[in-house]
């Protein structure tokens, strides 16, 4: 594929506001993980959280939309000079033709939880505005009308695969001409929702996260957003760039990964190909790495069968949380911090690898050029993406 | 412009139980009639996983069946699925269940929460391991699937299984969403040009009005769900015209939609 060059970038997660705060911590090894203190939630978990989202309403233009996924959709906009940037396109290119691809799994439904929790008389209050909040579209629309963009978008949800989907979206809708530019992205927040449910399902770890882990029993839930502006490349840039994409599904079950990680091979495969690169060619992978027994067997299953075991490997999980839908944006722009810095992150606390998994896994940081590097985000449902960046040249 | 060919279509509302039932209605000098919701047995998923699944789910995957039938190579098979609301019965049974002491959430209903959850089960019993993506744009959901499908048929050169579906809300979410239908269609998207049932031009165009139906109940029935919004589409179809269509998309565009039969 051609590559489309990725001029400007932005995450705010548990770690902090901005690249700085999450390539400060990826590099000392500091996790943004907390004992689990979310209003009217009695779980004994850990959690990524993003401070202060109660005290910072949306701006009035755009009030209506006003929930905690929209303000953190809008807080992780104002930083790195994402703003700015994307002013400059709008000049370039105009509002109608830049695109809106996000990302999300649970969108506000924070909103409808509390619409339930305060209904009188068996109704629901009449203030609840869901077409503005829970809406998975209110997340698309919401970016778009605070950016000013009045182009084609789109919100996919497919679980925690969302917000790695929209780069192969967006490579489409600029390859087939419908825009010329994209912003790509993705937000999810905390909610009772996810974090009982993942309880329900036994999945929900009373500790912080130990990905890889002989003794791991879990995820971390967590918040994050993140965007990036895709263009297609230009003489002079010198810029990171999408170069492969691969997405499949696994045919199996709704929330067991296949036992041989058969789809997450065939979305690693498709987008080795995609990118035209040899397994070699993969300086380092940022696994999905959630930290569940199925999950990462499934996952080292598949890297193992693809790559054998010299690949080097990390799940960043363990500083931010798994953050669902927004687990996609949130690991590329890891990798684009990544491939920058020079960073092979290591895969926070995990204390001991499975003696049954066979991937490489980074225990310690390393530092050193790097030329590719391979992202994994895989949903319920059987839903994989899998991404591949290059380094500015 | 995006140009694709529609191969097949499926269809189940009230009253409509196929694209057979669908064509007679829209060729007929008279109004739509309503009628029962036909029964929802999508089969090709095995027993114990269709037990799993929700009204939901059943529309969508009936509506993808019917689109596909007579195909064999499901397995090579993309997919867009797109939906308004998902699955409103669910997320009102998790919302009641974290409203209740030890919020008994049941693991079953959350896992059937996400919004790809159709897709999921489409792709278990089509032996699918194409990628799949799951969208919804409110009232411009059908746009936004039929857009996303089309564009992946012409830059990945692969056919697309198209899905758009809705069910009426549960009673406390009724007054804040406006679904009074359930509807669903599927339509099977390629780039090939000498074979199947109408050519589809798409583009997108700043607002302008979007197009109607001349009769009152059918009108009504577009009206009712997003899904139902591609009846302008189904009814040139029905009548083989070509026709020019602007339908709903996002705020402040329009997908304009240009048939030609083949």
């Amino acid at each position: 594929m051609t590559p489309l060059s990725i001029t400007h970038y932005t995450l705010t997660n548990a770690l902090g506001c901005g690249k700085p705060a999450s390539l400060e911590a990826l590099r000392t090894g500091k996790s943004g993980l907390q004992p689990c203190n979310l209003e009217n939630v009695d779980l004994s978990t850990w959690i990524g959280r993003v401070s202060g989202l109660e005290d910072m309403p949306l701006q009035d233009s755009v009030s209506d939309y006003d929930c905690r996924n929209n303000r953190l959709a809008q807080l992780a906009l104002q930083q790195d000079d994402f703003l700015p940037a994307v002013k400059q396109a709008v000049e370039r290119y105009g509002a109608d033709r830049i695109g809106v691809f996000i990302g999300t799994s649970t969108s506000g439904i924070a909103t409808t939880e509390t619409a339930y929790r305060t209904r009188v008389n068996d109704a629901l209050p009449a203030e609840y505005t869901p077409q503005y909040t829970h809406n998975i579209a209110s997340s698309s629309h919401f970016i778009r009308d605070y950016l000013g963009l009045n182009g084609a978008a789109i919100t996919i949800s497919t679980a925690c695969s969302s917000s790695a989907k929209v780069f192969a979206a967006a490579y489409r809708y600029i390859t087939a001409g419908v825009c010329d530019a994209a912003i790509v992205g993705g937000v999810d927040s905390l909610c009772l929702t996810t974090l009982y449910g993942f309880n329900a399902l036994d999945l929900v770890s009373a500790e912080p996260c130990r990905p890889w882990d002989g003794q791991r029993n879990g995820i971390n839930i967590g918040e994050g957003a993140g965007f990036a502006l895709l263009e297609k490349p230009q003489d002079d840039d010198s810029c990171p760039s999408l170069i492969g994409y691969g997405e499949s599904s696994d045919a199996h079950h709704m929330s067991t990964p296949h036992p041989q990680g058969a789809g997450a091979r065939h979305a690693m495969q498709q987008a080795l190909e995609r990118a035209g690169l040899e397994i070699g060619d993969i300086d380092y992978i940022n696994l999905h790495g959630t930290a569940t027994r199925s999950n990462d067997a499934s996952e080292d299953s598949a890297v193992c069968g693809l790559f054998g075991n010299q690949t080097p490997c990390s799940s960043t999980k363990g500083f931010t949380g798994h953050t669902l839908g927004a687990a996609g944006i949130t690991e590329s722009i890891f990798a684009l911090l990544c491939l920058q810095d020079g960073l092979l992150p290591q895969s926070l606390q995990t204390r001991q690898q499975d003696e049954t998994l066979g991937a490489n896994i980074l225990l310690n940081s390393e530092q050193r050029q790097l030329r590719h590097v391979l992202s994994n985000s895989f949903g319920f449902g059987g839903n994989n993406c899998s991404l591949i960046f290059g380094a500015a040249t | 412009m995006i140009s694709v060919t529609i191969k097949k279509i499926g269809v189940v509302a009230q009253g409509i139980g196929n694209w057979q039932e669908a064509t007679a209605l829209l060729q007929s000098e008279a109004d739509y009639q309503g009628g029962e919701l036909p029964p929802l047995k999508p089969s090709m998923l095995k027993p114990n996983e269709r037990r799993r699944t929700t009204r939901t789910i059943k529309i969508a995957l009936q509506a993808a069946e019917e689109a596909l039938q007579d195909l064999t190579d499901t397995e090579t098979l993309a997919s867009v699925f797109s939906s308004s609301e998902g699955d409103l019965d669910i997320i009102d049974q998790i919302c009641l269940a974290l409203t209740e002491e030890g919020r008994p959430v049941s693991p079953t209903q959350f896992h059937n929460s996400v919004h790809n959850a159709p897709a999921g089960y489409w792709s278990i019993g089509a032996g699918s391991r194409q990628g799949s993506s799951s969208l919804g744009g409110l009232n411009g959901s059908f746009a936004a699937g039929l857009m996303e499908a089309a564009v992946q048929a012409v830059v990945e050169g692969v056919p697309v299984l198209l899905v758009c579906y809705d069910q009426p809300p549960p009673e406390l979410l009724q007054p804040f969403m406006p679904i009074g239908e359930p509807f669903a269609v599927a339509m099977l998207l390629t780039t090939e040009s000498d074979s199947g049932i109408a050519r589809l031009n798409l583009s997108t165009v700043p607002d302008g009005t979007e197009s109607r139906l001349s009769k009152p109940a059918l009108e009504k029935l577009r009206l009712s769900a997003p899904s139902a919004r591609s009846l302008p589409i189904l009814e040139a179809i029905a009548q083989s015209q070509s026709a020019k269509f602007s339908l709903p998309y996002l705020p402040g565009l329009n997908l304009q939609s240009e048939l030609l039969p083949c």
